[in-house]
């Protein structure tokens, strides 16, 4: 069933999207996203950065996955239900991640 | 710009299609999360090797990641060709993802391979179980992404992918990026994050 003309143009802001990024936004995502895998390789070799390579390294990987969701995935400029629909599943498969780390004593507190 | 759903009501103004795909999306992300926590779990726990140390080729699988990451590009540029109804640039990128992504599919053969000749098969232990399981898994769904994406190439060529269709092409693209943050976590807890083997028996 169709809706009527009011009940349509009143269900149309929640479904408004923004324009995507521009041909120069993935170029320069595209470059960003190289130059963060390059120092990712460096600091895996580099000696000098053995103490902070694991949270180094995962601040890097979390960078370069938000920027691809973001852009790439238009997360930045979609409607918000997409970003609630994907972070939610995220989030728990984290949180599962984390607690099976623990459980299995891979992570020691105290 | 206005989604298609311009075109026909949906209770929440929104693409079915979209959101459906966006929910798959999300339960992706519970399977592989599941598949990276029994890695993680597992990791440096096994009693014979070969193990990550020895084994793991970092400038091969840099290169590749590189490769992953360039198609991601080019599909989001094939996507805006797409919707502006420019069908020679749309057939480039789209050739050009698919074709990165079936070198990637190449690396990772070639270092299934090397390591089955260096004495890592699937069950020789508990890396080898988890690291195939692993990216064996995102492998097959690099593969599903190629398919796809030649599906569309070939809809191109017989004229049946302009602008009003370039929904179908933004969801295959969303899968192909899906495919491609993966693989960034992979990259990172995997190959460049190993920890120290713990003693024999351990």
């Amino acid at each position: 069933m169709r809706a009527s003309t009011k009940e349509f143009s009143l269900m149309q802001p929640s479904a408004e999207e923004h324009d995507h990024p521009t041909v120069a936004t993935y170029l320069a995502i595209a470059v960003i996203l190289t130059v963060i895998t390059v120092v990712e390789v460096g600091i895996f070799y580099v000696p000098a950065f053995a103490a902070i390579m694991a949270p180094a390294l995962i601040i890097l990987s979390a960078t370069k996955f938000t920027l691809v969701v973001m852009f790439y995935m238009h997360l930045k400029s979609d409607h918000r239900l997409f970003t609630m629909v994907f972070t939610l599943p995220l989030m728990i498969a984290s949180a599962v991640i984390v607690a099976l780390l623990f459980l299995f004593g891979v992570f020691v507190l105290g | 710009m206005m989604t298609t759903a311009a075109a026909h009501y949906t209770s929440t103004g929104l693409d079915n299609r979209k959101i459906a795909f966006w929910t798959f999306i999300g339960s992706e992300c519970l399977l592989f999360g599941s598949l990276i926590a029994t890695y993680l779990v597992y990791e440096g726990r096994s009693v014979s090797g070969p193990t990550t140390h020895e084994i793991l080729n970092i400038p091969l699988t840099s290169v590749s990641t590189f490769d992953l990451l360039m198609s991601s590009l080019c599909m989001v540029l094939a996507l805006a060709a797409v919707q502006r109804g420019d069908r020679l640039q749309s057939r480039l990128w789209l050739g050009m993802t698919a074709l990165l992504g079936a070198v990637f599919l190449g690396f990772q053969a070639y270092e299934f391979t090397q390591f089955v000749h260096e004495g890592l098969g699937f069950t020789t232990n508990l890396f080898g179980s988890t690291f195939f399981t692993l990216t064996g898994f995102h492998g097959a769904h690099v593969f599903v992404g190629v398919t796809w994406l030649l599906t569309l190439l070939v809809r191109s060529f017989q004229g049946k992918l302009g602008p009003e269709k370039a929904l179908n092409v933004e969801i295959a693209g969303l899968y192909w990026h899906f495919v491609d943050v993966v693989w960034i976590v992979i990259f990172t807890v995997v190959y460049l994050i190993q920890t120290t083997p713990l003693p024999a028996g351990g």
